[in-house]
């Protein structure tokens, strides 16, 4: 790795109730790159994902040591502002959540909470944010339409502007494409590549061809342990780890 | 099935046509323009004006759900959006318990409590003089009597919301608040509107708890700090008495009647509204 790293885990533990679910995570997430945690089911990928933009804050029972660096920033500080920190990232869940208002109004509700108030800068970064996403000619006609009745590719998409209409540093994908079909999972795919010029990304998969075709870098969690990471060639075709080969191989899931 | 669904729901036109039929004589005799309209109330000259009761009534339930919605919704939300669990386990199973309260229970709590605190201490603040039987007194009887089917509904409305939905607006760098405010409510309103509906149409009925704060004098109200007299209570007050006075059990059908006919007409209209709203949030 060359450049810095854009999020830095340190010493990491999650306890969810009496259950220990990650631990003693540590991991340097690399900048304008696309890096995804790949491993069987339960083994704890979307809390990781999860704890970078401290969606576990609102959970009880939810206990986390150990420090997550965001720009050298660590968000788990008690000085640090939370909604500063979640504006640096943009989530993309596994099924598409609009907001319950038009489509219009699900991408400029991120920049309204942050202040934008003119029309004008609004009406441009919605279009401009619809049109990162490849949304803006389906829908350009029907921006006062509700977003529940776009398709759910179309959802999915309409989320991701509404992340990026925030202007994130970060997004961060769980599973993003899990529930769409095959052409629309292509569109999010192609989008994800796209992206990583401006952004960093880090996605969690549990498909690995996914993880092959979109990502730069690969991080292997089992049982809550990092077991491997490294470039996506090095991990997938000439894993390091017996535990890494078992279940790029299929025997574990 | 089919027949006793029938059944369940021809019983609501029986009602409505054996109350008609009761009531016939009063409407043959004065007209339904003037019953309605009409503000003078006196049995023993033949002269039955129901507009003041209709008024009573409204003024109640008006008063009690102005009341009520403001608390109940923060309530609810502080039970499914706040609350540590250990508070949560204690909270909702007391909210509960006031619904299990018979109605009486409430009205002698009103009498004892509530009429004191509205004849000295509120009431002297705005008005010259009040005994504290008032539409005021029955609205807050009554916004406490409809507290816990309101929270329960709402609540119950607010756990369906998923918490990716939350999570969404959190994750753009809402506050917890903002998301509350903007997308929660907008996601529950439906629901929010049919609690309302329910407790109103629950408020119109209540009897007895009202009736004992209500002051039950046949003027329309003009403040909240005047006593008002609601259908139900009319009903209530004087079934079974009086009956030598002609007309008069015909004008108490009449009553029914109207009440019938207030509920379903509420049913129906808020029915209307909450199909439409549906239908926007939907698209």
């Amino acid at each position: 790795m060359t450049k810095t790293p854009h999020i830095s885990v340190q010493h990491l533990n999650v306890h969810i109730g009496a259950q220990h679910i990650l631990k003693d995570i540590n991991i340097n997430i690399p900048d304008k790159k696309v890096t995804s945690i790949i491993g069987p089911s339960g083994c704890g990928k979307t809390t990781l994902l999860k704890s970078f933009n401290r969606l576990w804050d609102n959970t009880a029972d939810v206990k986390i040591t150990g420090k997550v660096l965001v720009d050298g920033e660590d968000i788990y500080d008690p000085n640090a502002e939370v909604t500063h920190i979640r504006k640096k990232m943009g989530l993309l869940s596994q099924r598409p959540y609009p907001l319950p208002m038009s489509i219009y109004d699900n991408v400029a509700y991120g920049p309204r909470i942050h202040g934008i108030r003119k029309k004008q800068d609004l009406d441009q970064l919605v279009e401009e944010q619809l049109k990162a996403t490849g949304l803006w000619n389906e829908v350009k006609d029907r921006l006062n339409a509700s977003a529940t009745r776009l398709s759910i590719g179309q959802q999915q998409r309409l989320c991701l502007a509404r992340g990026l209409a925030v202007g994130p540093e970060i997004i961060l994908g769980d599973e993003s494409t899990s529930a769409l079909d095959p052409v629309s999972t292509a569109i999010i795919e192609d989008l994800f590549i796209s992206l990583k010029e401006k952004y960093s990304i880090v996605l969690v998969t549990h498909i690995l061809r996914q993880a092959r075709r979109v990502s730069d870098y690969i991080i292997f969690v089992y049982m809550g342990k990092i077991i491997e990471f490294g470039p996506t060639e090095e991990v997938l075709l000439n894993p390091k780890e017996e535990l890494t080969k078992e279940y790029v191989k299929g025997y574990i899931s | 099935m089919l027949v006793f669904t029938l059944a369940s729901v021809s019983l609501l036109l029986v009602i409505g046509i054996g109350l008609y039929y009761k009531s016939a004589p009063i409407i043959h005799q004065l007209s339904w323009g003037t019953l309605i309209t009409s503000t003078v109330w006196k049995p023993l000259k033949g002269l039955f004006g129901f507009f003041p009761f209709i008024m009573g009534t409204l003024w109640v339930t008006g008063i009690a759900i102005i009341i009520a919605l403001p608390l109940c919704l923060l309530t609810a939300l502080y039970i499914v959006e706040y609350a540590p669990v250990r508070i949560k386990r204690i909270l909702t199973p007391f909210v509960n318990l006031l619904s299990g309260i018979p109605p009486v229970i409430f009205g002698v709590w009103g009498v004892l409590f509530i009429i004191p605190l509205i004849q000295i201490y509120i009431a002297p603040h705005f008005v010259e003089f009040s005994t504290g039987y008032s539409v005021l007194a029955g609205g807050i009887v009554l916004a406490v009597m409809i507290f816990p089917l309101i929270v329960s509904i709402i609540s119950e409305v607010l756990r369906t919301i998923p918490q990716e939905l939350k999570d969404a607006s959190l994750a753009l760098g809402a506050t917890k608040w903002e998301t509350i405010k903007k997308v929660i409510l907008r996601k529950a309103l439906p629901g929010i509107v049919a609690a309302t509906v329910l407790a109103i149409s629950r408020a119109f009925g209540e009897t007895i708890a009202v009736l004992m704060v209500c002051g039950n004098n046949a003027a329309v109200p003009h403040s909240v700090f005047d006593p008002g007299y609601p259908l139900p209570a009319l009903i209530a007050n004087n079934y079974g008495e009086m009956l030598s006075i002609p007309s008069y059990d015909s004008a108490l059908m009449f009553a029914a009647l109207l009440l019938f006919i207030i509920i379903l007409l509420f049913n129906i209209i808020s029915r209307v509204i909450l199909t439409r709203l549906e239908r926007r949030l939907a698209g």
